[in-house]
């Protein structure tokens, strides 16, 4: 640990956390709803618009990482121990999935014979050839990654409502971007 | 890869052999639609996507020495179109797209073929999609190689001039207008005029 750990998660990484939320909050849904519509122009649009969104919160998780492991978080608010491990198991998952899902769309996207162009401007390198069974495979693989991004966010946000709601301990607060200071733990 | 290394190692030796018989005095005019590809490439939400036609039958029949006697007239079966997925496979032969019940092939016949110097030549001619005819004009190399002539040459169509995408389709800015062709085919010298 480098310095003693504020109260409050430090700036960067509460101005990296709520965009990853938007993102991922567009993201998800508009992937649930889009792979069953028939093909039209609005579902080639979705699709773009899908991507796009993906690829900047894999973007972001680069810095995101980086101020994660360079800031230390706040110190742990009293609670057992059991609890503050499955807290950081919780953490470390989301990490790996944050990551892992818009990466398993770039690689299923490439697979499938449909290179990305982020932004519709810039095109990106197609990570594998496109090839039917992988391309089938890394479908399965993204959606199974997502189900469990899925879990582990209702897991991480009804945390975070009983800690705000039930306890009315300063765990949501010190990511709020908005507010005071919440107080140090006691 | 094999045939490639084979094809090339025969090239200085066909020369040798055209050099012997008089090169041009050869008329292309046999087809070899195993050797011969028809591909395409357009862009949606600004991706380049690749796609080809399995079918297609080329009638040609060119001399290099005689290029104002030249003739070409390709016909095109429009439901072996690989877009590059299957489900647009699937789209392209409905009504909107291609409609291949009412229209199942497209056709070029080519009205003229004009020297541009080297190997460059010029086709002009009727290019027929969907009952709409536009005259468009080809540019295209013509090499030989292994006794073969080798035609490519790439060229490039509004999609709209021809309705191919309709309704909702017609947006550009989703699928784009422009599609560029691109032709690669090989044809041998008939026998009785070699």
């Amino acid at each position: 640990m480098n310095a003693m750990p504020s109260a409050r998660y430090a700036l960067p990484a509460i101005w990296l956390h709520w965009p990853v939320v938007s993102l991922t909050l567009c993201a998800f849904p508009l992937g649930v709803y889009m792979h069953e519509l028939s093909l039209s122009p609005q579902k080639l649009q979705i699709y773009s618009y899908h991507k796009w969104l993906g690829i900047t919160s894999l973007l972001l998780f680069l810095p995101r990482l980086q101020v994660r492991l360079w800031r230390a978080p706040p110190a742990d608010l009293p609670a057992p121990a059991w609890r503050h491990r499955i807290a950081r198991l919780t953490h470390v998952l989301l990490y790996v999935l944050l990551i892992a899902v818009p990466l398993s769309g770039w690689l299923m996207s490439s697979a499938k014979g449909f290179p990305v162009v982020y932004l519709g401007l810039l095109p990106l390198p197609d990570l594998v050839a496109k090839d039917h069974d992988p391309g089938e495979l890394l479908t399965l693989v993204h959606k199974s990654l997502n189900l469990g991004l899925l879990a582990l966010v209702a897991l991480h946000v009804t945390a975070a409502c009983k800690h705000h709601l039930l306890d009315h301990d300063a765990t949501l607060r010190r990511m709020s971007p908005f507010g005071k200071q919440p107080e140090a733990a006691s | 890869m094999k045939p490639h290394t084979l094809l090339s190692g025969l090239v200085g030796l066909a020369s040798l052999t055209l050099a012997d018989i008089g090169c041009g005095a050869a008329e292309f005019n046999q087809v070899l639609p195993g050797k011969s590809s028809l591909t395409f490439t357009y862009k949606q939400m600004g991706v380049a996507m690749n796609g080809s036609f399995r079918k297609f039958d080329s009638r040609v029949s060119f001399d290099p020495a005689k290029v104002n006697t030249a003739t070409a007239q390709i016909g095109i079966d429009l439901a072996s179109i690989d877009t590059g997925s299957a489900e647009a496979n699937d789209a392209v032969l409905g009504k909107d797209w291609f409609n291949t019940k009412a229209y199942p092939g497209a056709r070029f016949l080519a009205s003229g073929v004009r020297a541009l110097g080297g190997h460059r030549y010029e086709a002009v001619g009727k290019l027929s999609i969907k009952g709409r005819s536009r005259d468009i004009s080809v540019p295209f190399t013509f090499t030989q190689a292994a006794g073969l002539g080798v035609f490519d040459g790439t060229f490039s169509i509004k999609r709209l001039n021809y309705a191919i995408g309709e309704g909702a389709w017609a947006d550009v800015g989703t699928v784009a207008d422009e599609i560029q062709i691109k032709f690669h085919v090989v044809a041998s010298a008939s026998p009785a005029k070699k």
